[in-house]
């Protein structure tokens, strides 16, 4: 009765909070602006515009997932070993950028990547040739990188604190070899922490707007954008809410394969 | 030839000296325990053996060769950890199989020789099990089962029954005398629990703080103790200060009573070690001291009685309970008398009495 009364309010968020507005998207999804059932919002993912902008969405989501993973596995090997890294100052330090808010942080990427921003002043000043990424994907993926970082870094060095090191230390026991322990022991005990670390960043990666606005100068057409502007600019919600729902197919397809590599259930984000 | 050697080993952590030139010499075949309270060093001994720490001095030999710079991985010798490490992702199987495969083994050989090890611990046909639906006392044996596959020469066991229940933990001081029996490997054993190194032991070496306080058979330890923290430590026991008289008599509490320990000197101060068990328990005047029970307790076989007398309180045992209040005798036989000489110094009366 009790445990009944407590759980009501969640009850209610999980309601008004996700399962109504998730039945709007749907219903605007599958009606066509005088409210008839169509496919069309659907089906629109494969004109040449979005499609390419959904496949540029999922490679540079790649991307920059891949270079986040390689930034923060050896980080958090590092940290792991280190004294510093154990009383996790070091983590802090490197989770410290999150608690700045992300838009400023993508605004100050601007700031300092423009043509003639303090980064080309710089190289400019110690004669070398000006860094021209301002408005491509390269500065895109940049972003990406720099803004969800310490979501890779945090569930992989946990990860990596709590293998055992006497499991470790057996493994050499055993007779194995620095790269022999990395390989059979270390990165299968570790995939728990990636597979949350790639769809922390995966996913957010995928859907953003804000970093491509900002850092790719109307250059760069993401899905996320594209799904941004039918609700705004052309006040398309059909169309907008249409493309999402398939963004959340993709998203559910993407995190179905990374969790087929996730054998202890942790990091379970569906 | 010993096969192992400890050359005066010293070791310190963060400025605290854990060994100071420490030498043990290992036989083949020997089944041999470091016995000590926590932080004696004999855990610290064990991981400089099996290569996890490097001695800040000496030297460790393995059949006349120095080792003390190789890798664990280079070493034969394996090790069972405190708490089991078994690889959480792997099965059974496959943790059996880690030292095995690394070595390059065929795959029949290697599947022979993990049915022959799960048989070996009385696991059979556990291979495809994981390590979670394992209880302790199993996943412990066959952390012990992936480290006999790969037949080594010595194998090392850090506190390897700790964790378990009373029960499993008797029924596994079986298990692992049998398996030293028939692999024929050296075993050295690191423990805090006397009883287990009295039962399975060719050899205990009781520590304290980083020094050897007494090595010798079960027996020996237990019956000879060299010094107070030996007797202390291993069993309870009664340590009375007293004064050798002469050869073959003592006096303990203004009482003389005949013992067998000579070579003493006349008028010596030295320590007593009476061994509960020992203590006979007789009508008032039949015995050298008398007495009254202040306490009783029933502890099983027998019942643990304090008796005050001269002064001292005796702790005794006895099949037959004395109420608390009864007048009562005591008397020691002079084979069950054991005198230890007093601390010379004070740094050694610390060094026994620092528990």
């Amino acid at each position: 009765m009790t445990k009944r009364f407590f759980s009501g309010p969640f009850l209610i968020f999980i309601l008004c909070g996700t399962l109504i507005p998730l039945g709007v998207i749907a219903f605007y999804g599958i009606t066509d602006r005088s409210g008839s059932f169509t496919f069309d919002n659907i089906t629109a993912i494969a004109t040449p515009e979005h499609r390419e902008a959904l496949f540029l969405a999922l490679a540079l989501a790649f991307i920059s997932t891949v270079i986040c993973l390689i930034i923060a596995f050896p980080l958090g090997l590092i940290l792991k070993d280190s004294k510093l890294g154990k009383k996790g100052f070091m983590v802090f330090v490197f989770i410290l950028p999150m608690w700045m808010n992300f838009l400023l942080r993508t605004m100050a990427w601007q700031v300092l990547l423009e043509r003639n921003g303090i980064i080309n002043q710089v190289l400019g000043f110690i004669g070398l040739p000006s860094l021209d990424i301002i408005n491509t994907p390269a500065a895109v993926v940049l972003g990406m990188v720099y803004d969800y970082l310490p979501f890779m870094i945090l569930p992989i060095y946990n990860a990596l604190i709590k293998i055992d090191k006497h499991v470790i230390e057996a493994a050499y026991d055993l007779g194995a070899s620095g790269i022999q322990v990395f390989r059979k022991v270390i990165v299968p005990l570790s995939v728990p922490g990636i597979v949350s670390g790639v769809t922390m960043v995966f996913v957010p990666s995928l859907t953003t707007f804000a970093v491509s606005n900002m850092l790719g100068g109307g250059k760069v057409n993401l899905i996320g954008n594209i799904i941004e502007q039918e609700f705004t600019a052309s006040s398309n919600w059909n169309l907008g809410a249409g493309l999402s729902l398939v963004m959340m197919i993709f998203i559910v397809i993407s995190m179905a394969l990374i969790e087929k590599f996730d054998r202890n259930g942790e990091g379970n984000i569906l | 030839m010993a096969l192992i050697e400890l050359v005066d080993i010293s070791k310190s952590f963060d400025g605290e000296l854990v060994l100071d030139e420490f030498n043990l010499k290992i036989k083949e075949n020997e089944f041999i325990t470091l016995l000590g309270p926590s932080g004696c060093g004999k855990t610290t001994t064990l991981r400089i053996l099996g290569g996890f720490e490097t001695p800040d001095t000496g030297k460790v030999l393995f059949n006349g060769q120095d080792i003390t710079g190789l890798a664990p991985n280079k070493r034969q010798i394996n090790t069972v950890f405190q708490k089991y490490a078994l690889f959480p992702h792997m099965s059974i199987a496959d943790n059996i199989a880690f030292g095995l495969k690394i070595s390059g083994k065929s795959k029949e050989y290697i599947r022979d020789k993990v049915k022959y090890a799960l048989k070996l611990v009385n696991l059979s046909g556990y291979e495809k099990r994981s390590v979670d639906s394992l209880s302790g006392g199993q996943q412990q044996r066959i952390a012990i089962a992936r480290a006999i596959v790969n037949e080594p020469r010595v194998l090392l066991l850090d506190e390897p029954l700790g964790a378990l229940d009373l029960k499993l933990r008797q029924e596994m001081q079986y298990e692992l005398i049998r398996l030293k029996n028939e692999l024929g490997i050296t075993f050295l054993y690191v423990t805090h629990d006397q009883e287990e190194a009295l039962t399975m032991s060719d050899k205990v070496v009781v520590m304290n703080q980083g020094y050897i306080q007494q090595m010798g058979t079960p027996e020996e330890i237990y019956n000879e103790p060299e010094n107070a923290f030996v007797a202390d430590f291993i069993g309870d026991s009664n340590i009375v200060p007293g004064i050798m008289m002469e050869d073959r008599v003592v006096k303990i509490c203004d009482h003389i009573f005949p013992c067998i320990d000579e070579g003493f000197g006349r008028k010596k101060p030295v320590d007593v070690v009476i061994r509960p068990e020992d203590i006979i328990i007789g009508n008032p005047g039949e015995g050298i001291i008398d007495g009254v029970v202040t306490s009783n307790v029933f502890i099983g076989v027998h019942y643990e009685m304090c008796i005050e007398a001269a002064g001292f309180e005796w702790l005794a045992q006895n099949t037959k309970s004395y109420p608390v209040g009864t007048k009562v005798s005591i008397n020691v036989i002079p084979e069950n008398i054991q005198i230890m000489n007093k601390p010379q110094s004070e740094d050694e009366e610390a060094m026994a009495l620092d528990d």
